[in-house]
């Protein structure tokens, strides 16, 4: 199982701007995080130092207790999966199917392996009838999930998603909501990069708010999303229940609907 | 102002039409939003109140869209542009390339325009100043992140102040204040007669925002109204759009007997704080 522990990271883009500005993070292998806050805070640029794609101009980023410095692309794209925020960047096969079983196959999983596993992955992001699609012919809503499938279809002990939810339509959330369950109860530790809230609220034990490239908070969802001024500094509003339990008056934290109907039904005690 | 009259289109590789028989107006100085699950025909619902349907695409339609006075098909698109601006799904392919400045990306489109220099200036700084992308005023385009890139691509169309505004997803990649900015934007511009279609995911910003919504669903306008009606009606489930977690709370509670019996189901805050305070108050009936 893989732990991430990030200790110090300061990344700089070529131009100069610096995206991470010292960035301290320990996952532990499991974990179900979101990473939230405002555009151009470094989410993307933290996600993609987990498999390599950017590596730290100072600090360091480990996996299971080795420097990821030490460790090359191929290397680390075994352990982390990372499904990018633009799939036009992740995506090049002319078929869905091609895309989805490059992973495994290159990870040298085996013809007949990586087909089951891009069959998996497939189904499970719900893109089974445009197999045989080109990618670049899908709506931009499916074109995101078939960076999705490749990734899952990759087996990887962490997966990463970048804004996974952009994009997508109700029923897509919702499968997607599945997919981060089935992860979590595999043992996988997932990482996912959103701005929505109720979302993040719904389906992650643990939230990261970043702002100018540092983490200023970090928590539960019932914690995170109680600390305003943190949240107004990332540009972050609370999810739609918490905000509604605050206009009540109520001190009981809530952030999703099951939440807030059980303190709602357990009368003016349960709502603290 | 658009109006869609009865329109049917396919696009040149498809058999199937992906819009059928469209029927739907807005007119000037109103914000609508359009609605609808994944492959509905949003997009190309956009495409065509901007002209690129059928200029760009090509396709095969019947009936008519109009902007203004312009019948779209008989317009070239050179002349559509200066009245209706379109902000595309993805804003990495509105980049225009030609420019190596936020600043100067956004004052392109005012550029081709004509727009006096002062004035173009003017315009820029204010546009840069209302959506909080000041900062990035130096940088390259091509150096931002995905939701700042996102917001310069509403800036270079609101800049314009085209007659005819068409957004589709613009705020999918904000963070929740910069949603909030950007849809509060689309609501201000109302007063300046500017006629505005979005298309948006985002259901709590529609309800407190918009006009009026439209439903698509298999590329047909199922239901239009207003937002608290659409975004509360039964058959949001049927359509595949989902209902806000103020809407889901309320429906439940209802059931429940938690929540006033005679109030309709709420989709904003406010109108969930109003309902469960009356529960609270004793109010059930
Ligand atoms: N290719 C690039 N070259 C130079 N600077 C970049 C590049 N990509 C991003 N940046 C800058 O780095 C900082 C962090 O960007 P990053 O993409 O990590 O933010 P983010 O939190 O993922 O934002 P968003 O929510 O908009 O996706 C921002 O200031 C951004 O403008
Ligand atoms: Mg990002």
């Amino acid at each position: 199982m893989t732990a991430i522990a990030i200790e110090d990271l300061v990344f700089r883009y070529p131009s100069g701007v610096t995206a991470l500005d010292g960035v301290d993070l320990r996952i532990d292998p499991g974990e179900t995080v979101a990473v939230i806050g405002q555009n151009g805070a470094g989410k993307t640029t933290l996600a993609r130092h987990l498999n390599g794609i950017h590596r730290p101009t100072s600090g360091t980023v480990r996996l299971d207790g080795r420097d990821t410095a030490e460790r090359s692309i191929a290397s680390l794209s075994a352990s982390v999966g990372y499904v990018f925020q633009n799939p036009a960047e992740q995506l090049f096969a002319s078929t869905v199917r091609a895309d989805v079983e490059f992973g495994p196959r290159n990870l040298g999983r085996g013809e007949e392996e990586a087909r089951r596993l891009a069959d998996r992955a497939l189904e499970a992001t719900g893109l089974t009838p445009f197999a045989d699609h080109h990618p670049y012919h899908l709506s931009p809503a499916d074109r995101k999930r078939v960076a999705l499938a490749a990734v899952l279809a990759m087996d990887t002990p962490v997966v990463v998603l970048d804004e996974p939810t952009t994009g997508q339509d109700h029923a897509a959330v919702t499968r997607i909501a599945r997919i981060v369950a089935a992860l979590r109860d595999e043992g996988r530790t997932v990482v996912a990069v959103s701005h929505d809230m109720d979302f993040v609220a719904e389906n992650f034990a643990r939230v990261v708010v970043m702002a100018q490239g540092r983490v200023i908070a970090d928590g539960t969802p019932g914690e995170v999303f109680t600390r305003s001024a943190d949240l107004e500094r990332a540009r972050v509003e609370p999810p739609q229940m918490l905000r509604l339990a605050a206009e009540l008056g109520w001190a009981r934290p809530v952030t999703t609907v099951p939440e807030f109907l059980d303190a709602l039904r357990a009368g003016p005690s349960g709502r603290g | 102002m658009i109006r869609f009259r009865d329109f049917t289109y396919a696009y040149p590789t498809g058999e199937a039409p992906v819009l059928h028989g469209v029927d739907l107006e807005v007119r000037p100085g109103r914000f609508h939003g359009l609605v609808g699950a994944s492959g509905s025909g949003k997009s190309t619902l956009a495409m065509a109140a901007a002209g690129f349907i059928p200029h760009a695409q090509g396709g095969e339609s019947t009936g008519e869209v109009t902007v203004g006075d312009l019948v779209v098909a008989d317009t070239p698109l050179p002349d559509l542009v200066t009245r209706v601006g379109l902000v595309q799904q993805d804003p990495f392919d509105q980049i225009s390339g030609a420019r190596f400045t936020v600043r100067e990306e956004i004052a392109f489109g005012c550029e081709n325009l004509g727009v006096e220099r002062g004035e173009m200036v003017r315009r820029v700084d204010e546009v840069m100043e209302r959506l909080r992308i000041a900062p990035l005023a130096d940088r390259s385009p091509y150096e931002l992140s995905g939701g700042q890139q996102q917001v310069v691509a509403v800036a270079s169309m609101l800049v314009m102040r085209p007659e005819v505004l068409v957004l589709d997803e613009p705020t999918s990649q904000l963070d929740p204040a910069g949603s909030r900015m950007v849809v509060e934007a689309l609501a201000a511009v109302r007063a300046t007669g500017m006629t505005v279609l979005l298309v948006e995911h985002g259901l709590e910003l529609l309800a407190e925002h918009a006009d009026e919504l439209h439903v698509i669903a298999d590329g047909r306008i199922v239901a239009e109204g207003p937002p608290a009606d659409i975004l509360t009606d039964p058959r949001l489930d049927a359509w595949g759009i989902g209902r806000t977690r103020f809407t889901a709370a309320a429906a439940e509670a209802r059931r429940d007997g938690l929540w006033p019996r005679s109030r309709p189901l709420p989709a904003t805050l406010d109108g969930a704080a109003a309902g469960f305070r009356a529960a609270a108050n004793g109010e059930l009936e």
